[in-house]
């Protein structure tokens, strides 16, 4: 940089004037690989805007420091320290009053987002005149707030509207879903949308051109206006289809600071008590930091792999693979005959189709994704993953297989649910390596894997199947080899329970709502139905004990061959590719409690034989691998404020 | 300079896809990474372990003119794989290798990747010189009045008469002939007559059933489209090929009196082919196993019209480098572009004034017997995807030189525009 530049330097930022008298201020959190919007940082962005009201700049430059990523976010470890009313309020205050002063002050200012700009990251960038995307698969900006049971109150609920419309910033902050660069300049949200090469010469130019902002459309000023409460109500009734006030309230308070208050949250203070130290908002940020807890097991080894083979191109084999495909990874896919393979390639066509718009990099994607019918891949593989059908001697002659070919250092999986790890590995030479790798149906869209070990199992095996599964974007839960491992060996009673009481004589619907109401993303019934109605008669004999009797409406509807989704028609029709379900009957009282009793029971259960090491690890598991109601904190978590 | 051998390690190749007048399921480099993988992934070196990769291709699409980059790329070879794309027409993938083994001799390079590759179904459309002329008036058209008076200049006639790009390709740009009248005159020159080709042409259909019957095609790597469709097979082969049939087809070439017709000729084929080629350095630092070697090779230049006999003026030096006759080789590969062209290559070699006067030998060289060449058939039957085609002669060979525990073969290739390729391939003693 030019001789002439003059430099302060505080703990987070760094404020540099260049000759054309720009002021660039980067921030580079101390201590920590990611920017976040602690109270320290806050307090020194103030001190920062001091500094520059004493002598304004040109312009001002907002960047980040870190070679990953803008600004993730407040810092979520201060939410967890707001025990009394004022704090939250506090909290509040500081940084509406502090972006309120970053909007005002007299010098042009400008975001340059590279990488992640989240939740009060983009309330600052929101706050400056220009916000700059820089054009990478990394940038991503959004208010997830809603996903920690909060609101973006820093100004997001004010400026998002007012800069891309209110029915897209509804929409970005009642799901927390975040956009990249190119969308971004294309709904208005950023000025400019430039590859990174010309990032610093864009933003030089853009903070000094003095050029108009965009305004808004007469339509979307009419609906950010007189027209609001129009907006709200249809809102009101989006949200009302996925989330419950009672279970989530913060997306309805965002719609009414909105519409009510002009985004400004210290307008309603009991609303801020009300979403803010709820317990909703505190269980979905315990969760968000069991999440970063799972993320760490990931962690624990060095291993990076590059190749993957999977064995198996059936719905769970060949998703795997896609999946693996789809992360980097160069994948074979072994399976008897290219006619066995080629459904599991059509199907990442036709998902990832819809999923990546580049056609370039979605041939990339299929393009690492090799059909392998003679198993050659195996022997260079990093990861090899057997998910062929769960019986015994088909898998023991294949791992024996697989073991011969592969490199002594490549870690050996098993996908399998119902087979002992101690009995699938007993043919191997080195029984040792042998660890479970247990993903959920469907690949895509379940962020849990469960890692099983076996009792004399190699423990670095099983570190680097935790890295791998963290490498691919999943969360790895380390569990001990039993039936079921966790999730399964949960949801097994909870489905037993649930298929008693239509036994009993209540509506397959009246059940499911009962737990829908309960919170859970889908019904019990709905869920056998899922699974496949063999799967659960199976898993049943397995889980709940040879002696126990299967429900009637279970081995009635097994014998007519309806398996469930898969065969068109279990419990209900799913013809039409969803379940036809007809209205709900009155939930009789006490039904949600009976159903998940013995989740919870199971759960608890599973804890202290050991299968899973702790309480928050469990709940983490079911919150994640069973979507159990997130808002509760997880089954352990909701026993104990029950209790409470 | 004796030829250094050159080692064939494995081989793959596409299935060969008929065009079936519409762009098919693959593009050029879809075939070649496609088929490409599936070689690399059973080899006990890694892609990016390559000196290089050599593709070759007559006609790469607009968008990956250098193909053999974006193939070798896409196949993960990573970004230190130099690759490139080599063109000599119907024998670019024969081209590929011989750049490869010229490398190799060198010392430049010990592991390199070669074959060729062809979507033909998707040869453009063009624009002809009258609507290019239009289009630049009206990129300089600047008013609107201007830009209105070039659409009344807009002829329709020139608008719907685009020139077919396969059909530019396949015309010899010096003497202005289609290849099939190329072998017109080859037919004519011999007397070859009408059902001696469509004999010919049975007898492909019939040796491919045969050769796929008795597990002779196991170098086919299947392909998988978008749809999930599995392509497992050469689509253009027909199981009830008969003389009869074949004797309705009107002659395309040289119209109503030729004898030419597309049941007598290779079809028009999408295909990819793919060898490994090494030093013996690298045979022996990757305790590779390979296939075979190729232990000479020759280009020939001959008369345009007559480019059909290219194997014989490059196959013919071959022989003569070692004192062989036709006899003394095993197994010959006489890529099949025509039925007469095949039939015109044999003829030639049996004719004393043909040998004499255009090979400066003393008399013909005698009978190549029919029970070595092409014995599980060829590209009437299979298709020519022009840049694969050689690539697939010299692998095939190998293939047959081994399943006959035979010890040596000659794979050779006529090339539009008046040339003739020939390799020398032999299994390992």
């Amino acid at each position: 940089m030019e001789s002439t530049m003059n430099a302060t330097t505080y703990r987070h930022w760094q404020l540099e004037i260049d000759a054309d008298g720009i002021a660039w201020a980067k921030l580079n959190k101390f201590g920590e690989s990611a920017n976040s919007l602690s109270t320290e940082v806050m307090t020194e962005l103030g001190l920062l805007l001091d500094q520059l009201d004493a002598k304004p700049p040109k312009g001002l430059v907002f960047r980040s420091g870190k070679p990953a990523g803008f600004i993730a976010g407040a810092d979520i470890q201060e939410f967890t320290r707001l025990d009394m009313p004022e704090k939250g309020l506090e909290l509040v205050t500081r940084g509406w009053n502090l972006f309120n002063r970053l909007a005002a002050v007299r010098y042009p200012t400008l975001a340059l987002v590279r990488g992640h700009c989240l939740g009060g990251g983009l309330e600052l960038a929101l706050a400056c005149r220009y916000l700059l995307a820089v054009d990478e698969p990394g940038t991503k900006m959004g208010l997830p707030e809603v996903m920690l049971g909060i609101f973006p109150g820093w100004g997001g609920m004010l400026r998002l509207p007012e800069r891309v419309g209110p029915q897209a910033a509804l929409d970005m902050m009642l799901t927390g879903k975040s956009i990249d660069a190119k969308r971004a300049k294309h709904m208005g949200l950023a000025d400019e949308c430039v590859p990174p090469r010309v990032m610093e010469s864009a933003a030089r130019m853009l903070v000094v051109s003095n050029s108009p902002r965009r305004t808004l459309p007469l339509l979307q000023r009419l609906l950010n206006g007189p027209l609001k409460a129009l907006v709200a109500s249809g809102a009101r009734k989006q949200v009302g289809k996925r989330a419950r006030p009672e279970h989530y309230p913060a997306p309805y308070a965002i719609i009414e600071i909105w519409a009510k208050h002009n985004g400004n949250a210290l307008a309603a203070p009991r609303l801020i008590d009300g979403i803010v130290r709820s317990n909703t908002a505190r269980n979905l940020v315990r969760v968000f930091f069991m999440q970063e807890r799972l993320k760490g097991f990931g962690k624990e080894s060095d291993f990076k792999a590059g190749r993957v083979h999977v064995v198996g191109a059936g719905v769970m084999g060949g998703d795997i693979a896609a999946w693996c495909a789809l992360r980097g990874l160069t994948v074979t896919l072994q399976d008897q005959g290219m006619e066995r393979i080629a459904p599991a390639l059509k199907r990442a066509y036709t998902a990832y189709g819809k999923r990546i718009r580049d056609r370039l990099q979605l041939r990339e994607v299929m393009d690492r994704l090799i059909p392998d019918p003679e198993g050659h891949g195996a022997a260079r593989a990093d990861v090899v993953i057997e998910a062929i059908y769960e019986n015994l001697e088909a898998k023991h002659a294949l791992l024996k297989k697989l073991e011969a070919v592969m490199k002594a250092d490549a870690v050996l999986a098993t996908n399998t649910s119902s087979l002992k790890l101690e009995d699938l590995r007993t043919v191997l030479v080195n029984p040792a390596r042998l660890v479970g790798i247990h993903f959920f149906n469907p690949v895509s869209k379940m962020p849990l894997v469960e890692v099983v070990s076996a009792e004399g199992g190699d423990a670095e095996m099983a570190r680097r199947a935790a890295a791998f599964v963290k490498q691919i974007d999943r969360l790895p839960l380390p569990v001990r080899s039993a039936p079921g491992f966790l999730v399964n060996a949960v949801l097994g009673p909870y489905m037993l329970e649930a298929m008693r009481a239509v036994d009993e004589g209540i509506a397959p619907e009246t059940v499911d709502e009962a737990m829908l109401a309960f919170g859970m993303p889908m019904g019990p019934i709905e869920l056998v139905d899922m699974v496949g109605l063999d799967v659960a008669m199976a898993a049943g004999k397995g889980l709940a004990g040879a002696n126990v009797e299967p429900p009637k409406c279970l081995v009635e509807r097994f014998n007519a061959g309806n398996l469930g989704k898969k065969t068109g028609k279990g419990f209900y029709d799913h013809a039409s590719g969803k379940p036809a379900k007809g209205t709900a009957g009155t939930v009789p009282p006490g039904l949600a409690e009976r159903l998940v009793k013995p989740l919870l029971e199971r759960t608890q259960q599973l804890v202290d034989d050991g299968v899973v090491a702790d309480a928050d690890l469990a709940d983490a598991g079911v919150i994640f691998g069973t979507g159990f109601a997130p808002f509760s904190g997880g089954p352990l978590n909701y026993i104990k404020n029950q209790r409470a | 300079m004796a030829f250094q051998p050159v080692y064939i390690v494995d081989g793959a190749r596409t299935p060969f896809l008929k065009a079936r007048n519409a762009p098919g399921p693959f593009s050029a480099s879809d075939l070649a990474v496609q088929s490409g993988r599936g070689l690399l992934m059973r080899q006990s070196f890694a892609p990016s372990e390559l000196d290089e990769v050599i593709l070759g291709c007559a006609s790469p699409s607009p968008d990956e003119v250098n193909i053999g980059r974006v193939v070798a790329l896409r196949m993960g070879c990573g970004n230190k794989v130099p690759a490139w794309t080599v063109m000599r027409n119907c024998a670019s993938g024969m081209q590929a290798i011989d750049s490869a083994i010229a490398n190799i001799q060198a010392g430049r390079a010990q592991l390199i990747m070669a074959g060729g590759c062809d979507a033909l179904s998707h040869a453009p459309l063009l624009y002809n010189k009258a609507m290019v002329l239009w289009f630049t008036g009206m990129m300089q058209a600047r008013s609107l009045g201007q830009k209105i008076g070039m659409f009344a200049r807009l002829s329709p006639s020139a608008m719907l008469s685009p020139v077919i790009g396969i059909m530019k390709g396949l015309t010899d740009p010096m003497v202005g002939l289609l290849m099939g009248q190329t072998a017109e005159n080859l037919a004519w020159k011999f007397g070859i007559s009408r059902e001696q080709m469509d004999e010919f042409s049975v007898r492909s259909h019939q040796l491919v059933v045969a050769g796929r019957a008795a597990g002779h095609y196991g170098e086919i790597v299947p392909l998988v489209d978008a749809t999930g469709n599995v392509y497992s097979e050469d689509d253009g082969v027909r199981l009830d090929s008969n003389v009869p049939g074949l004797a309705k087809l009107k002659p395309f070439f040289d119209k109503k009196y030729g004898r030419v017709t597309p049941g007598n000729s290779s079809q028009i084929t999408d295909g990819a082919a793919w060898l490994i080629l090494a030093s013996e350095a690298a045979v022996e630092k990757w305790k590779l196993q390979p296939l075979g070697k190729i232990s000479d090779s020759q280009w020939a230049g001959l008369d345009p019209a007559q480019m059909g006999l290219g194997p014989v003026h490059a196959a013919t030096p071959i022989l003569q480098r070692h004192a062989w006759g036709l006899n003394d080789i095993d197994a010959w590969e006489i890529n099949e572009a025509f039925a007469a062209q095949v039939l015109g290559c044999l003829a030639a070699w049996e004719s004393d004034d043909y040998c004499r006067e255009q090979l400066g030998l003393s008399s013909a060289l005698g009978t190549l017997p029919q029970n070595r060449l092409n014995v599980d058939g060829g590209a009437v039957a299979l298709g020519h995807p022009v840049g694969a085609s050689g690539a697939r002669i010299v692998l095939h060979l190998l293939h047959v030189l081994r399943a006959r525990q035979a010890r040596r073969g000659i794979a050779s290739i006529c090339i539009g525009g008046g040339l003739g390729g020939a390799m020398l391939v032999e299994t390992l003693s």
